[in-house]
């Protein structure tokens, strides 16, 4: 087993950990950090594979740059929609993931 | 929630990793060779690292998409603080060590901006290397206290935030009479790249500084 081949397959379990927390976690902020995790995995697997011969692939490496703006980008815009949420209802959960007997936690 | 839930969906995460991991180990060998059609035509790209010519020649789509995307946050993010206490936006004066350091330290970030950007067409870096840097810049400023928050952003800066996609556009467009889209000329094509990364240095750093600088003001 190469290196390469084994950042890959770190990178699916950290995929696999990011999309366990996304639905677990009901705090809006640990869902996003969550969504980052996962989305780290899935970069660690595109450049993990794309070197598993031993020849470094610049395509998913651009790849993997680009998608890392784009993450940021998404990061921050759904920063602002939480903290939108936190400003409007006071609270940093879904509606779906608030228990609906108890008053406003937190 | 309940706590079978939770442990079905643990279990169910676990399996997909299993399965992630077992169909990368039984993957086939490469179908297509993309470093040796990288390597083959990085002569006519206009650069030598293979990264930058991937980003900003071979599949420059993506990247004149990507910058429309970073743009599309800024704006949903500004649309988002547009309640931001307006007359408010300067930050409460920061410790003197941290003021003075972050005098000295923006113009050194500047300056490696600028040679990140340079070096981006024979060497690791480039435009979004370059672009971050410019970013932390702004950011620091911010916490030092020194730079105001964006309620409003003027006229310049707006140009600014557009200046990358624009600049990008009409290189694009400008390729379209001799074939396609994103078609440099192999003359030119180092000369185009160079311009459109340092419209985009600018762009990508205004927008991602933008994107803290934009809510750091609001007022809860």
């Amino acid at each position: 087993m190469s290196a390469a081949l084994l950042y890959a397959l770190a990178g699916a379990a950290l995929f696999a950990i990011g999309l366990a927390g996304l639905l677990l976690q009901p705090h809006l902020l640990r869902k996003i950090l969550a969504f980052n995790i996962l989305g780290s995995g899935a970069f660690l697997i595109l450049v993990g594979l794309g070197q598993r011969d031993g020849i470094i692939d610049p395509v998913p490496q651009a790849m993997v740059l680009t998608g890392i703006v784009v993450a940021i980008a998404a990061t921050a815009l759904a920063l602002a929609l939480a903290r939108q949420l936190l400003d409007l209802t006071g609270q940093m959960r879904l509606p779906e993931d608030r228990p609906d007997t108890e008053p406003a936690d937190d | 929630m309940k706590a079978w839930l939770t442990a079905l969906t643990v279990l169910l995460c676990s399996g997909l990793a299993l399965a992630l991991g077992g169909a990368m180990l039984a993957l086939p060998e490469f179908a297509v060779r993309l470093p040796a059609q990288v390597t083959a035509n990085l002569d006519t790209s206009g650069v030598s690292h293979p990264v930058t010519a991937v980003l900003l020649n071979f599949r420059g789509y993506d990247t004149l998409l990507e910058v429309a995307v970073l743009l599309l946050a800024l704006l949903g993010v500004f649309a988002l603080s547009r309640h931001a206490d307006e007359h408010a936006p300067r930050a409460t004066p920061a410790h003197p060590v941290l003021q003075t350091l972050a005098r000295l330290l923006a113009p050194l970030m500047v300056l490696v901006a600028g040679y990140l950007l340079w070096v981006g067409a024979h060497a690791p870096g480039g435009a979004f290397q370059a672009g971050a840097v410019l970013a932390a810049a702004g950011v620091l400023l911010r916490l030092a206290g020194l730079l105001p928050a964006w309620a409003q952003p003027g006229r310049l800066l707006r140009g600014g935030l557009a200046l990358g996609l624009l600049v990008f556009l009409a290189v694009a467009v400008a390729g379209l009479p001799q074939g396609s889209l994103l078609h440099y000329p192999v003359s030119m094509a180092g000369a185009l790249i160079l311009l459109v990364e340092a419209g985009l240095t600018l762009s990508i750093g205004l927008t991602l500084a933008g994107l803290y600088l934009a809510s750091a003001g609001a007022k809860r």
